[in-house]
């Protein structure tokens, strides 16, 4: 297919939202004292270290416990405290998701969890350790906020939201490299907003986290082939901005999601909801559909057509232009 | 429509509570037996908690038969633990029961909402009418402890092995404002056979918590057969000691002993963990150490012989 010689090929600086996420929970901590962290032997992966620097005492690693820390994170809220719980999404989300459930999102703990280094960030180290389900199982959590960060702007804006709003939220804070996508001018985050950014007229490819990037990319390919599509970062999936999509729904008229995640139950579903409630039009949910091969993560996201070219391929799928 | 960002009800720091308001009449009683026991001799001590407890006992049975839904049998185990905890050792303020220094008890065995509604309700948290609405369609009090409705709630328990997490969490938390209060987390022995637990008896052993204590309501029964039967959970204080803590074992039935063992100076930068050794269904010698009372529901007559028995 003619799409397929701009694979992946970009110039853009990349960064992992990790650092972001690091760099300003240290300046939240230090403008208030009652930010904590707690994390599960996760200093290093949860890029804790400047913050262990500076504030020893205010970090609380439970070791390999995550029943635990997601408790421990509960309790420390009902001390009075805002605790950020940081772990590997896959364990934190899947061994203390009853914990989650019932300490932090039913207690209405304020508790932030954060997930990082989520979807097939792992690469080889296999689906043991890709967190693919994290968005489907807390997704379905009421009165839990589900936010998924696109770029470090993102993360600084979504984490410092986070911090001043009183009860719980996830955070997934990616680990895969990202390039800036955030558009000069307008916040970075807004809770329950999604973000349009590129106008289109034929479709829309609703992303989140790190698929925006390549959604962007995705809709230059498709400029080429005369096709507008419209692209939106999702960065609060839960609870989604609904209005957002119905007017992609009726403007654009198809729709294609995008994310490093099994759409079942995780974007992909959170928009054909919507859309099939409001407005039912042709969709195509991209993500990950099966326990991975072994690869590396940007194998993983070819394998899974998660590219530039495979968002575009089912833009033209959806629009029945794939075999013209 | 755009999802509004007050979608989440905002959780003020401490409670989030609108329809269970206090009842100042019963928190005057109650500061007043407060009062008394402090200054009461050992004997009018144990007579003042027994007849606290006595008065929980009745009510939980009669909320229970009311409601056709409940734990009657660990209702009725841990009702000596709490009396001696609410009446004597608990500094909380039932008018505001959020009070950041207060002392914090987790009821780990939420499925025994009950008792703890009953206690909270004779310490004036809210009024002791609204018992009778437990488990009934939009009631707050709900079959097990929920955060969001329930004064004096901490956290919401239901699923076993939840609450000694939350406790540590609340002792790390508190000691690290610099606050004295105390947090007291009652668990089931059944219970015990979740692994958070242990994850969080290290973590509290560990880190040294002199203000946490541990109460296990240990009656030897769980939901479908004693625990020694299902899942053997002795040498129990062993277990505790060697994870950094120390351990007592009391009569769980005996107030002054409770008392005695949550009130003690603990040894330094250890935990306590209080086995307090308990008849399941205790007081009501048809329920008594009986596992089938785990969550059966007394029927009139039943109940009317309950009552007449802990007279």
């Amino acid at each position: 297919m003619i799409l397929r010689q701009t694979r992946e090929e970009t110039h853009e600086e990349t960064y992992d939202c990790r650092d972001a996420f690091a760099d300003e929970l240290v300046r939240l901590a230090r403008a208030d004292s009652r930010v904590v962290a707690v994390c599960n032997d996760s200093v290093g992966s949860s890029k804790l270290g400047a913050f262990a620097a500076e504030f020893p005492d205010r970090l609380v690693n439970v070791g390999i416990a995550e029943q635990d820390m997601v408790g421990i994170g509960a309790g420390l809220a009902n001390a009075g405290l805002v605790p950020f719980v940081c772990g590997a999404a896959t364990f934190l989300t899947a061994r203390a998701l009853e914990q989650i459930k019932a300490d932090v999102a039913y207690s209405l703990a304020n508790v932030k969890l954060c997930g990082m280094s989520p979807g097939l960030a792992y690469g080889a180290l296999g689906p043991t350790h890709h967190s693919t389900e994290d968005l489907s199982w807390l997704r379905a959590i009421a009165d839990l906020p589900v936010v998924v960060p696109a770029d470090p702007a993102q993360t600084r804006a979504a984490i410092r939201w986070a911090a001043e709003t009183e009860g719980p939220v996830f955070l997934r804070i990616g680990r895969f490299p990202v390039p800036d996508v955030s558009p000069p001018g307008v916040p970075a985050f807004t809770y329950g907003r999604a973000v349009r950014l590129r106008e289109g007229v034929d479709a829309t490819v609703v992303a989140t986290g790190t698929m925006v990037s390549r959604a962007m990319r995705a809709a230059a390919l498709l400029e080429e082939r005369g096709v507008q599509a419209r692209v939106v970062n999702v960065s609060t999936i839960s609870p989604l901005d609904r209005e957002e999509i119905v007017a992609a729904a009726r403007q654009t008229g198809a729709v294609v999601t995008a994310e490093e995640a099994v759409p079942t139950g995780g974007l992909g579903a959170a928009v054909a909801e919507v859309v099939l409630e409001t407005r039912p039009v042709p969709m195509r949910l991209l993500g990950t559909r099966a326990f991975a091969p072994t690869g590396e993560p940007g194998f993983l996201l070819e394998h899974f057509g998660l590219t530039a070219d495979g968002i575009a391929r089912a833009v033209l799928e959806v629009l029945g232009l794939d075999h013209v | 429509m755009r999802p509004s960002p007050t979608t989440i009800t905002a959780a003020p720091p401490g409670h989030d509570v609108t329809d269970l308001l206090p009842d100042h009449d019963a928190i005057a009683e109650w500061r007043g037996l407060r009062e008394r026991l402090a200054r009461a001799d050992r004997d009018a001590a144990a007579a003042a908690l027994a007849a606290l407890a006595g008065g929980i006992r009745r009510t939980v049975i009669s909320t229970i038969a009311g409601a056709g839904l409940g734990h009657a049998g660990g209702d009725l185990s841990v009702t000596d633990i709490l009396a001696t905890l609410y009446g004597a050792v608990l500094r909380v303020d039932p008018a505001d029961p959020g009070w950041p220094d207060r002392d914090r008890l987790v009821l780990s065995k939420g499925h025994c909402s009950v008792a703890l509604y009953t206690t909270l309700s004779t310490c004036g948290f809210f009024p002791a009418e609204r018992l009778s609405t437990f488990a009934a369609p939009m009631s707050p009090l709900n079959g097990h402890p929920s955060r969001r409705s329930v004064p004096g709630v901490e956290t919401s328990t239901g699923p076993l092995g939840h609450g000694l997490p939350v406790g540590v969490g609340i002792a790390v938390g508190l000691r690290l404002r610099g606050s004295a209060a105390r947090t007291v987390v009652v668990l089931g022995d059944g219970e015990l056979q979740e692994g958070s637990n242990w994850e969080a008896a290290m973590t509290a052993g560990h880190r040294g918590l002199t203000s946490l204590t541990a109460v296990i309501d240990r009656n030897g029964l769980q939901q479908g057969a004693r625990t020694s039967a299902t899942n053997e959970l002795e040498p129990l204080a062993d277990k505790w000691r060697a994870f950094g803590w120390e351990a007592v074992e009391v009569d769980g039935h005996d107030h002054l002993a409770l008392l005695d063992a949550l009130t003690a100076p603990h040894d330094a930068g250890r935990p306590r963990c209080v086995i307090a050794r308990t008849v399941k269904g205790r007081g009501v010698s048809f329920m008594e150490d009986r596992v089938e009372w785990h969550h059966k529901v007394p029927d009139a007559e039943q109940a009317r012989s309950a009552l007449e028995e802990l007279r």
